[in-house]
């Protein structure tokens, strides 16, 4: 099975110099379910921003996709990007878009015609279980919803990997779960790769999962 | 209501700059309507040894445009009631001659100098009277008027700029986010700041109508144009075409340069 991550002798830090993630190699083979997990502040946000490029490395080398994130250039990242699906803790949706348009907004990026886009949007609404809220906006939705929303802007257009920082962080058990069977679905009927970031890893997931634990900035593969 | 407030802001600013560029331009074009009709009344005196022509006058300075000679029949016929016929044509043969200077244009104070001393130095010219103080006054009124109302555009243009330049953060503020979140989806930046652009060139042309539509009424305006007449000017107030254009060119102008620099100054956070 081929490696959608490939790090080697990675390492990450911010501004002010502080090593978070040092000499860290490993790889993630296609189709994988895995989760990061570490105390707060131990660095497993950190190395999911350098995996979408949000933060380029500091040393070592990082692959995602093919495409070696030392040094890439914007459109190198662009295209990326475009492959990726991500989902954030604190949702990240445009407020002053409906629900249907934020869904879009990948689908219009990787270049969709807008009549097949927004048929798209329509059965992505259904499979997150949205489709009675259609015409909303953002601000009108539960965190549960909103997050649902976020994770169908993220599957919309049949990314190679899903990025998922603390998904659940905010939401309650039933919307927590919604989001699980969402990201189990995507790993098991399209075989996308998914790594998320989390605190706690749920015991009730069907999905063959590998685990990398950070801390004091190594990372140690646990499972 | 809340995309109106969004374009709002913006608009005012933008009819606010314009607004004060074509007071600006009516006031120009007042002044130098104003201009024409002193330089229709006003007239310089010059007294010649011999007989000049217009085209002579004309050689010594390019701004006479025409010399008319005075007769001094007036003159004469109140100092010879006593003088036989034969002196009189004597003493006509002794006088100067008297020419009026009509002038192309109304001339700055250093021209009407320049003027005297051309027509002094012409060799022929013995005597001219400028009327220097009164054209001087008039003159030094109407740069005043000018300044005064360049000072209150200048004044204007700062206070929108400020306006434009704290309506700039909200937008870096409101724009920052989405594009973003474009961003992390893989937009190219022409993508990401293409709602901007889009925004920015609507209130743009919402602020130029809305700035065509007052002038093009100011121009039709009686009250207005009796105020003209009042002082013996007649001036376009706004011309459709030309002045549209100038109105659209700088309301683009403006609002792509403040499009622009949220974008350069756009910073991506994840």
């Amino acid at each position: 099975m081929d490696n959608v991550i490939i790090a080697k002798d990675l390492s990450l830090s911010y501004s002010n110099n502080e090593t978070i993630i040092n000499k860290a190699t490993f790889s993630i083979s296609s189709g994988s379910f895995v989760f990061i997990t570490g105390a707060s502040g131990s660095g497993k946000s950190t190395l999911l921003k350098s995996l979408f490029g949000a933060l380029n490395p500091k040393q070592g080398s990082l692959v995602v996709g093919g495409v070696e994130l030392n040094g890439v250039s914007r459109s190198k990242l662009n295209f990326l990007r475009r492959h990726l699906g991500i989902v954030f803790q604190d949702y990240k949706l445009v407020k002053e878009w409906s629900i249907e348009k934020n869904i879009m907004l990948p689908l219009l990026i990787n270049g969709y015609v807008k009549s097949v886009a927004l048929n798209q949007v329509e059965k992505l609404l259904k499979h997150v279980r949205l489709n009675h809220q259609t015409g909303k906006y953002p601000f009108e939705l539960s965190g549960g919803e909103q997050q649902r929303v976020a994770m169908a802007r993220a599957l919309a257009h049949n990314p190679i990997l899903i990025l998922a920082d603390e998904p659940t962080g905010n939401l309650d058990e039933y919307s927590s779960q919604l989001i699980w069977n969402l990201l189990e679905g995507a790993n098991n009927q399209l075989k996308t790769t998914v790594i998320v970031v989390t605190h706690h890893i749920p015991k009730s997931l069907n999905v063959d999962y590998k685990h990398f634990h950070i801390e004091y900035g190594s990372i140690h593969e646990v499972r | 209501m809340k995309s109106v407030k969004n374009h709002l802001s913006l608009v005012v600013a933008l009819l606010s700059i314009l607004f004060s560029m074509q007071v600006f331009f009516i006031v120009e074009r007042s002044i130098d309507a104003y201009k024409v009709n002193l330089s229709n009344n006003y007239s310089v005196i010059a007294v010649s040894k011999k007989e000049l022509s217009s085209d002579e006058f004309k050689g010594i300075n390019k701004i006479i445009s025409n010399a008319e000679e005075l007769s001094p029949d007036s003159v004469i016929k109140r100092l010879t009631s006593d003088m036989k016929s034969t002196n009189v044509e004597l003493l006509k043969l002794t006088l100067p001659k008297f020419y009026k200077l009509s002038l192309t244009y109304y001339p700055t104070p250093q021209e009407i100098k320049k003027l005297r001393s051309d027509l002094l130095g012409s060799g022929s010219i013995t005597k001219v009277e400028d009327f220097s103080h009164n054209h001087d006054t008039v003159y030094k009124l109407l740069l005043l008027f000018k300044k005064v109302v360049a000072l209150f555009a200048i004044v204007v243009l700062i206070v929108t700029v400020l306006l434009i330049f704290k309506e700039l953060r909200i937008w870096q503020y409101k724009h920052n986010e989405r594009m973003t979140i474009m961003g992390l989806f893989g937009a190219a930046l022409w993508l990401r700041s293409a709602v901007l652009f889009r925004l920015a060139i609507v209130d743009a042309l919402v602020a130029s109508f809305l700035a065509f539509g007052v002038f093009m009424y100011l121009s039709s305006s009686a009250w207005v144009a009796e105020q003209f007449n009042n002082i013996g000017i007649n001036v376009l107030i706004f011309n459709p075409i030309e002045d549209f254009l100038i109105i659209l060119g700088v309301a683009i102008t403006i609002s792509i340069l403040l499009a622009s620099l949220i974008v350069l100054g756009h910073k991506e956070e994840a």
